[in-house]
């Protein structure tokens, strides 16, 4: 996933997504400077990483942003170094005021 | 380039690899015991058949806010295949405003990938309901709306991997009591 993250235009392409979701590959090709080819390649990293999903409507393929892999990681990781730094804060205040 | 027709969605889709059988995910969203533990904790009450009700009522916690309903989310039964798929209608009454969005479609798909591992994917169809969406979405965190379905899914994660809950219950604090 952060290999996924890692690069500038599936940064883009994931931000294209969060402003609208349910984007077909014309839609998101339109914001790249790139060949359908080479947003078809980043699409499918996106996906392979969980950070998109695909639905067919008809003959088109609708990618929609998946915000939970993103959501995983802020609460196993994220969660446990704040707190940690909150605790040990928590623990100066109490330390400083036991003092006189 | 070719012209690009903007398609005009409402749906959300979100989706989690879970550690767990589908019959116990199944369980763990069909199930007052199990949704009481995670995501915003409340207590579902489905009528597990084509045209059968959906009720979500209020845990203890919730209940001490103002002017919270009896009912907090209501919705019919569309389709109920277990464990493997949950269609329904779904319509958010804590909110006057949101009620008014009236009844979104909400989908369940639960489907075993491999090694004890299953994907749970939800769709959530907000068509007409654009504050819904922005609430679901969790877009209102910061103001204590929570996380929407990207929290109330990796609770649901961590609580069938672990058997632990996260810390936080979005929106409301955890009542011990039901815990």
């Amino acid at each position: 996933m952060f290999k996924a993250l890692a690069d500038p235009t599936r940064r883009l392409l994931l931000d294209r997504l969060f402003a609208r979701d349910g984007r077909t590959l014309t839609e998101l090709e339109a914001d790249v400077k790139m060949t359908r080819f080479g947003v078809m390649k980043h699409l499918r990293l996106l996906e392979r990483a969980g950070l998109i999903v695909t639905r067919r409507a008809g003959r088109t393929k609708l990618h929609f942003l998946n915000p939970v892999p993103i959501r995983l990681i802020h609460d196993r990781w994220i969660d446990k170094y704040t707190e940690r730094r909150v605790a040990g804060l928590a623990d100066l205040k109490t330390e400083l005021e036991k003092r006189p | 380039m070719t012209t690009t027709t903007p398609t005009t969605t409402t749906v959300q889709i979100y989706r989690v690899y879970i550690k767990a059988t589908p019959q116990a995910i199944w369980e763990a969203i069909t199930k007052p015991e199990w949704t009481k533990k995670y995501g915003y904790a409340p207590l579902v009450d489905y009528e597990l058949r084509a045209g059968g009700t959906f009720r979500c009522y209020p845990n203890e916690g919730m209940k001490a806010f103002p002017n919270v309903p009896d009912v907090i989310i209501d919705g019919e039964v569309i389709e109920a295949t277990p464990p493997r798929r949950l269609v329904q209608t779904w319509r958010m009454l804590m909110d006057p405003a949101l009620a008014a969005e009236g009844f979104t479609r909400l989908t369940y798909d639960i489907e075993p990938v491999r090694g004890g591992v299953t994907r749970l994917t939800v769709t959530h169809d907000l068509t007409g309901a654009a504050q819904l969406a922005v609430v679901v979405a969790g877009e209102l965190e910061y103001k204590g709306a929570g996380g929407g379905w990207s929290e109330i899914l990796s609770g649901l994660k961590t609580l069938l991997e672990t058997g632990a809950q996260l810390p936080f219950q979005s929106g409301f604090e955890r009542d011990p009591r039901n815990g």
